[in-house]
C-alpha cells in the first residue's frame, strides 16, 4: 500500500490518477498512523511553504512525514513536497523545513524575459522534459541527482538519498517519461 | 531550457468538439477524450478544453468529460465555460484539472481571480480576454477587451485589464484575438507582445494559427510563452510534430520527447 499524504497542500488527483494508471494499490490520508505503517509513502504538494509547514504541525503529520522519510522505506517528495524536505524556505517571510536534505529554498531571481513561476517543460539533465510550475528552488547540494537550469539559476530538479526520491518537477503530469518515474517508484 | 508549449484547445458543445470561425458555424470534430488521447500522444504540451455551451445554457461544465479526461491523459489540462463561482473551480480541480480559465466572468466579478488564486493557488487561475482592435478613447493600448464571444464590448483597455487581473492573481493570460480568431492568418502579434512585456506571468497567444511558422512568429515577435492551435491541426492539414520541428528549426526550444 502507497500513501499519498494529505495535508491540505493542493490538489492531489493528478497524483492518485497517475498511481492508479500504473495499477498501484494508494489510499490517500491524513491519518499518521496511515503513513507511518505504509510500506511505501508519496507527499507531495501545491503552494506555500509556509502554510504547509503550520498544516503539517497542525495535522499531527510531522513526525510521522520526518520518520517515514528517514526510515529506509520508499519515500517520494513531489514538487513542493520535495522543498519541504530541504532544511529552510525563504517562502512566507522564512520558514524552518524538515531538514532531511541540506540547505535553503529560495525564490528565483528576476531576470528579464524569465517569467515567474518557472511554468512548463523543462530538461532535467540536459535531456528529458518534464513539466515544472514553481517559484522558488533548492540549490544544488550532495544528493543532487537531477540537474535544471532556469533564470540562471542551476537548481535541484530531482534528488536521491537512499530510499528516498524527491522531484521539482510533476511526474504525475509529465507525459509518458513522468509515468515512468511513478512506475519505477511503485515497483521499487 | 524552458520550452514553449504548444496547447491544442477543445471547443466542447454537448459532449462534443466541434470548431467554429469567429465562434459561428461550428462543426462537429469528434470525442473529447479521445482527441486529448491522440493530442497528448501526438506531443501536445498542455490541453485546454472549452465548454463554450454551458454559460450560455446557464449549467454547470461537464465534470463527467472532466473526470474522464483527467484519467485518460498526464500531461496538465486547463478547463473554462460554465464556471460562476469558487465552488466551481474546486470541483473542476478535484475532477483532475490543473487550470480554471475564467473570461466574461472575470470582467464581470473580478473578485473571482484574487479568490481562485486564494483558494487553490495563482498557477490554477487562467485568465482570457478576448480583444478586438478599438478606436475607443478609453482603450488606449488600441484594443479593448469583448466578452460573450465577441458579442458585448466592455469599454476596458485590453492592456490595463491584463496588468489589473495579474494584480489580482491570475497565474497566465490568454489572448484570444477576435480579429484573428479561425482566420489562419497568424496570431494578433502586436497585443500578445504588449501583453507579454507587460507582465510578469506566462502570456498564451491564441486565434489565427494557419501555419507553423505563426507559432514560431507568436514565440519570437510576439515573446509568448505559449500558444494554442486549434483549426490548424483539427482540420489534419499540420501535425504538433510538424510545428514542433518548425519550431526546432528556428531555434525556438521545444519538448522533443513525448
Amino acid at each position: 500500500m502507497i500513501a499519498i499524504v494529505d495535508y491540505k497542500a493542493g490538489n492531489l488527483t493528478s497524483v492518485r490518477l497517475a498511481f492508479e494508471a500504473v495499477g498501484a494499490e494508494v489510499r490517500v490520508t491524513r491519518d499518521p498512523s496511515a503513513v507511518l505503517s505504509a510500506d511505501k509513502v508519496v507527499f507531495p504538494g501545491v503552494g506555500a511553504a509556509g502554510s504547509a509547514m503550520a498544516n503539517l504541525k497542525s495535522m499531527g503529520l510531522e513526525d510521522a512525514v520526518r520518520s517515514s522519510a528517514l526510515s529506509g522505506r520508499p519515500f517520494l517528495g513531489i514538487c513542493l513536497g520535495m522543498q519541504i524536505l530541504f532544511e529552510r524556505s525563504e517562502e512566507d517571510g522564512g520558514v524552518d523545513t524538515l531538514g532531511i536534505l541540506p540547505g535553503t529554498v529560495k525564490k528565483f531571481p528576476e531576470v528579464p524575459g524569465c517569467k515567474i513561476p518557472h511554468m512548463g517543460w523543462n530538461q532535467v539533465n540536459g535531456s528529458t522534459e518534464y513539466y515544472f510550475v514553481h517559484s522558488y528552488y533548492a540549490g544544488l547540494c550532495e544528493w543532487t541527482d537531477g540537474v535544471t537550469e532556469y533564470a540562471g539559476v542551476k537548481f535541484t530538479s530531482a534528488a536521491k538519498k537512499g530510499a528516498l526520491r524527491a522531484y521539482q518537477f510533476h511526474p504525475e503530469k509529465s507525459g509518458p517519461a513522468g509515468l515512468r518515474l511513478v512506475r519505477e517508484f511503485a515497483e521499487c | 531550457m524552458l520550452t514553449k508549449r504548444v496547447i491544442p484547445c477543445l471547443d466542447v458543445r454537448n459532449g462534443r468538439v466541434t470548431k467554429g470561425v469567429k465562434f459561428k458555424n461550428n462543426v462537429d470534430l469528434g470525442d473529447p477524450v479521445e482527441m486529448a488521447v491522440g493530442y497528448s500522444g501526438g506531443g501536445a504540451d498542455e490541453l485546454v478544453f472549452y465548454d463554450i455551451t454551458a454559460s450560455a445554457e446557464h449549467r454547470p461544465i461537464d465534470i463527467g468529460m472532466v473526470e474522464a479526461v483527467a484519467k485518460a491523459i498526464r500531461i496538465p489540462f486547463a478547463v473554462g465555460g460554465g464556471i460562476s463561482c469558487a465552488a466551481d473551480m474546486e470541483r473542476v480541480l478535484l475532477a483532475g484539472a490543473e487550470k480554471i480559465s475564467v473570461n466574461s466572468l472575470a470582467v464581470r466579478n473580478p473578485a473571482i481571480v484574487s479568490e481562485g488564486a486564494k483558494a487553490f493557488g495563482s498557477q490554477c487561475i487562467v485568465l482570457g480576454m478576448d480583444p478586438v482592435k478599438s478606436a475607443n478613447r478609453s482603450c488606449p493600448c488600441g484594443y479593448e477587451v469583448t466578452v460573450r464571444g465577441f458579442r458585448e464590448f466592455t469599454g476596458i483597455d485590453a492592456l490595463e485589464w491584463a496588468k489589473r487581473a495579474v494584480g489580482l492573481g491570475a497565474g497566465e493570460i490568454v489572448v484570444n484575438s477576435v480579429d484573428a480568431d479561425g482566420t489562419r492568418a497568424g496570431y494578433e502579434l502586436e497585443i500578445t507582445r504588449m501583453i507579454s512585456d507587460a507582465v510578469g506571468v506566462p502570456v498564451i497567444a491564441s486565434g489565427g494559427a494557419g501555419c507553423p511558422a505563426h507559432l514560431v512568429e507568436a514565440f519570437q515577435s510576439a515573446h509568448a510563452d505559449a500558444a494554442i492551435v486549434a483549426g490548424i491541426i483539427h482540420s489534419g492539414e499540420w501535425t504538433i510534430a510538424d510545428i514542433k520541428s518548425a519550431m526546432a528549426q528556428a531555434g525556438v526550444p521545444t519538448r522533443l520527447h513525448y
